[in-house]
This record gives C-alpha cells, structure tokens and sequence, in this order.
C-alpha cells in the first residue's frame, strides 16, 4: 500500500512545480520581482559586508550631507548622511535586514495561528466553529493599523511588539481561507476514504487536507509579507514601531520628516526602498495568484 | 429578504458584544494603573484614590464593571477624556465630519479618476495604456503612504508653493461650522477666499488617502471589466449596432460595478487606518490624528472610546453593504 502511493506521488511532484514554473515564468512582472526580491535578499544577508560605514556610527563633522553627485557631496558618503551624519546607505542596507525579518515573522506568526485556527474551525463541531469566527469577526472590525497601534499601546513600543501586533490583525484572513478550504475539501472522496482508512484527526487535518487548501494561503502569505512591511513602516513612522537609532525605513523616516524641505534625500531614499521592496512582492504575488489559481489560468 | 436580513442582525450583536469587551479590557490590559495615569507624575494621596476608584467604578467586580460600561455604551456614555475632560462622545462626533469629508473626498477621487480609466483600459487589453495603468496601479498598491505625503509636501508645498501643508483652512478664515464639512461651511459663510482656502488643504490629504483605493479599484474593477466584457449580451448589444460607448460605459460597467461595491466595503477599514496615517501628517483634525495623539498622551478613555467607535462604524459599514449586496444579487439571500 505504501510502495504504491510513493510509486504514484513520485513523477506527479516535480510536474506539479514545473507547471508552476511554467505559469509563474509567462508573468514578466513576476519574474522581474523575483529577480529584484532576490537581489534584496543578498542585500539583506551581506548588508554586514557591502555596507560602507557602521550603521549607527555618527561623524558631526558631515551632517547633513547631499548625495554624492550632488554639490557638497562625498563620495565615501554615496546616497548622503542624516541629521546626525550617519551614511543612509548603510543604514538602508542594514534596515533591509530588519524589513525581512518583519515580513517573515508576521507571515510566519500569522499563518501558523492561522492554519491552526482555520483547520480547528473547519473540523470541529458547529458550536466551536461559530465561537471562533464570532472572534475573527471581532478582530476584522478593527482596521489592521489602529489595532496594531492599540496593541503596541498595551505591549510598549518596539519592533518585536510592533510584528506581534500586526501578526494577530492579520491571523483572522489566513483562517478564513483556511476555514473555506477545508469545508469545501472535507466532504470529498478522498478525504472520507482516509478517514474510512483509520486516519486520526490530526493526520486527516494536518496530512490529508492541508497540502490540498495551501495554494489560496500562499498568495496570502506573499500579500501579508508586503502588507506588513508596509504596516510595521507605518507603525515606525507613527513613533510606535522600532525605536531610534534602529535603522528601521519607517523609523528613518520619522526622525527625518522636519527636514524634508532641506534635505530630499533623507526622505526620499528609504521611503524608496520600502516602495521597491513591497513592489517587488507584491508583483511576485500577482505571479503567484496567477499560477496557483486554477480559475484564472485557463482563461 | 426579510430572513436574510434579520439573519444578518444576528451576526452583528455577538460581533457588537465582543468588541464592547475588547475595548473594555484594553484599560485594564495596560500595565499600570488607569487611575495613578490619570494622576500624572504629581502622585495621588490614599483618600483621593479610593474616591477616583469609586467614581470610575474600579473597586467593583469586574462583571459588574463590564455591565456598567456596556450599559453607558449603549447610552453613549464612553466616559471622559483626561486630558480636556470632555466627555468620548462628543469628541468623536465634533472630530468625525471632518474625517468623513477627507474620506468621501478621496473616496470621489479613486472613484472619479479610477472608473473611466478602467473601462478604457479593459476596452484596450494588452495595449499601451492598459499596460501603463495597471503598472500605476501596482505601485499605488505598494506605495507607504506616510512617504508618499511627504514627497507631495516637498514637491508641491515646498518647491512650487502651491498648496498649504497642514491644517483644513487658513488662519485668517472663522466661522460657524453647523455642519463640520468645512467644504460646505466656508460656501454659507460667504467669506471671500474662505471656499478656495479649504479646498486647496483638501487636495493632498485627498490624494495621499484616496491612492489605495484608487489603485485597488483599478485592479478590482479591471478585471471584473474583462470578465463582462466577454458575456454574451455584450456581443448581442455591439451586433445590434449599439454605439461602443454605450455598451461599455452603461451595460458593461453596470454589471463591472458589484465588485465595486466590495472594494467600497473593504476600503472603508483602509479609510479609517489610512486617515490615521493622513491626519497625522497634514495636521488634520479628525479622528486618526485624535486616536494617535491620544496614545501618545495616554488619554486612555479617548483611546478607548475611539476604539469601539472605529470599530461599530466599520461592523455598520459592513451591515449596509451585505444588505446591499442581497438587494443587488439575490442569489446572496437564500445561502
């Protein structure tokens, strides 16, 4: 029994990420943002190698200086320094580290509560089922950033309470589609043969239908990295996300906001590289959604 | 009809119920004590603590306190702000108009500016501007809009001097505001400029709040478009001649526009957390920058109250549209 499912699984898996390929590679944009994504992410891992100048390190003799083609520019200060004469080049390059690792937590964080919300809420019996949407509910009345603002209210102030935040104003949308998934999977054959077979209910939930619901999750893992970055930038922005001197985009731009009209490029740079980065994903999404939906590929 | 929308009144009160006890805990989640907050830094003495205590009902049961508060919930009571001590309530309404003018306005502007677009970019799928729009819209969708203000600010406030950078009308303006749109109270007032002055301040804060939705809509109703555009009334309508305009603008659109009314309902959460973002930066007085600038003061009652205010307004939002929706598609009713 066993010989014969590996024997049938085997040539369908890397068919299965071919086709995928296949899809996801017809959207140029997609693979742009793929290729941009992953030209961060080397960023993002070597930032401690490329990066010119300590991140934090102050030099009072060059506040303020203009990018490096500009009059009064340094060329060993390429992108310019900030009011306290710290390179942004260097520190958008080690900020990059900190929006990764605020995109993957939440997706992670997120999707796991999510998932296992989602899949107790499809298999458990009505009563449970209503107690938890009742609560997804409750959670979707708030917008996103005012409860992530509450929360950090509640938590205090920093990038790791900022990530927890936004991480439950996003869980209700995975187990929703988690939730969706399951109950349209639950009643097909397969999964009553399973059960028929003996399979326990956390093989059924985890192994059986699980790996049959994720495609819907995926795209919304991609739109949760992006939205998150975005929301965590704000967060930043608004004083209640990463606190100075972390190089977090949002927080550099609130020390920076007073400013704008003398310096462009203290504004302009990292709010750039926030918008790249988010536009990177979410064009890959786009790719994503594209590929996996077996709705829209055939049209 | 009616089962679906008794069905539908349902589902709001547990939802109601749930949010009443968030927001009611969120002062009692806080580390701290509410009350030696509202003391401030000076202290408190013994005697008066147990009075304040009393007064706001925290030396009862907590069940008895949650039933207090829904109890004044429900008559409006939302407590008093620490900070000017006036009540929630009145706070709230005398900030909202303001955050709803800013919101329609953008919202007219998304709407305005993204249909008409739309139609002409699905009638020419793959072409140019299709291509060029969507492309716009993909990064409207990605834009921080906390950045996007502030480069609006450097370009048109601070290089062309065009518009003003903060505030809903110029000093120099007063009047009675009966209304609190101050697009309408400048026009009754009759002062010379006044009109002008206020609709200069709305146009970044408009734009700022109004390009994710602009940007959503296009994608939404894009694709919607396309799908329509493929039906085949719409093949029978251009055989029987009808001019092109016509059959995109008026019969295609029409059908386009149901999920229209979706991107309407779920722009409403992106309004309100958008305004907070908007406000803050243009110094505009509504609720966003209410709600912020209360956490920062730890005006915890406002915070509060500003909480479970957001979130009613968006739960009725959400009731008005799904009713909407039964009323548009019938299908929706019998599930």
């Amino acid at each position: 029994m066993a010989d014969t499912t590996q024997i049938s699984s085997a040539p369908t898996r890397p068919s299965a990420l071919r086709e995928f390929w296949y899809y996801f590679r017809e959207n140029r944009g997609a693979v742009i943002g793929l290729y941009v994504f992953s030209a961060l992410v080397l960023i993002a891992v070597f930032a401690g190698l490329i990066a010119p100048h300590d991140p934090t390190a102050q030099n009072r003799a060059a506040t303020l200086l203009p990018p490096a083609w500009q009059e009064g520019g340094n060329w060993s200060y390429i992108l310019g320094t900030d009011p306290l004469g710290r390179d942004l080049l260097s520190r958008l390059l080690y900020g990059s580290q900190l929006t990764f690792l605020v995109g993957i937590m939440v997706v992670l964080l997120a999707s796991a509560g999510g998932i296992i919300i989602g899949l107790i809420s499809g298999f458990a019996p009505k009563w449970v089922d209503t107690i938890i949407m009742r609560t997804m509910d409750i959670i979707l009345s708030f917008p996103a950033l005012l409860l992530a603002l509450v929360l950090v209210a509640i938590l205090g102030p920093s990038l790791i309470n900022a990530m927890i935040a936004i991480a439950i104003a996003y869980q209700p949308h995975f187990v929703r589609l988690t939730r969706a998934a399951v109950l349209a999977e639950r009643s097909k054959d397969y999964v009553i043969s399973a059960r028929v077979a003996g399979a326990g209910l956390p093989r059924l939930m985890f192994i059986t239908v699980l790996p049959n619901c994720i495609a819907p999750i995926i795209v919304q893992a991609a739109l949760s990295f992006s939205n998150a970055i975005l929301d965590v930038a704000a967060l930043g922005f608004l004083g209640m996300g990463a606190q100075p001197p972390t190089p977090e985009w949002g927080t550099m731009l609130a020390e920076s906001r007073e400013f704008i009209l003398r310096a462009w490029w203290v504004v302009t740079f990292p709010g750039l590289a926030i918008l790249i980065t988010v536009l990177a994903i979410n064009l890959m999404g786009d790719g994503l959604r594209d590929a996996l939906d077996p709705k829209l590929k055939r049209s | 009809m009616l089962n679906y929308v008794l069905a539908r009144l349902l589902t709001f009160i547990p939802t109601f119920i749930g949010v009443t006890l968030v927001s009611f805990s969120f002062i009692r989640a806080l580390p701290g004590d509410p009350i030696l907050v509202m003391a401030g830094e000076r202290g408190i003495s013994e005697e008066r603590y147990a009075e304040l205590a009393a007064q706001y009902g925290y030396d009862r049961p907590i069940l008895v306190q949650y039933w207090d508060y829904l109890t004044g919930v429900l008559h409006g009571d939302l407590g008093v702000s620490f900070v000017t001590k006036r009540p929630v309530w009145d706070e709230f309404f005398s900030l909202f108009p303001a955050t709803l003018e800013l919101s329609i306005c953008a919202m007219v502007f998304a709407v305005a500016l993204g249909l008409p677009a739309v139609v002409i970019a699905a009638v020419n799928r793959g072409k140019f501007f299709d291509r060029a729009l969507m492309s716009t819209a993909l990064v409207g969708y990605s834009m921080p809009i906390f950045w996007w203000a502030l480069l609006l600010i450097i370009v048109f406030s601070g290089n062309l001097q065009w518009t003003p950078v903060s505030g809903r009308i110029g000093l120099q303006y007063y009047f009675p505001d009966p209304t609190g749109f101050m697009l309408i109270d400048s026009l009754a007032s009759g002062q010379k400029g006044a009109f002008s002055s206020a609709v200069r301040h709305l146009i970044l804060p408009t734009i700022v709040l109004g390009t994710i939705p602009l940007a959503v809509i296009a994608r939404q109703t894009r694709s919607a478009m396309l799908e329509v555009l493929g039906e085949d009334y719409i093949r029978t309508a251009r055989a029987k001649g009808l001019a092109p305009a016509r059959i995109n603008g008026i019969h295609a659109l029409r059908n386009a526009l149901i999920p229209v009314v979706t991107v309407i309902e779920l722009s409403v959460g992106t309004l309100l957390a958008g305004a907070i973002l908007t406000e803050t930066i243009f110094s505009w007085p509504g609720i966003g920058k209410w709600m912020v600038d209360s956490i920062f003061r730890r005006d915890y009652p406002v915070v509060q109250g500003g909480l479970l205010l957001v979130a009613v307004l968006v739960m009725v939002v959400n009731l008005i549209v799904d009713m909407l929706y039964g009323l548009i598609n019938p299908k929706i009713r019998k599930r």
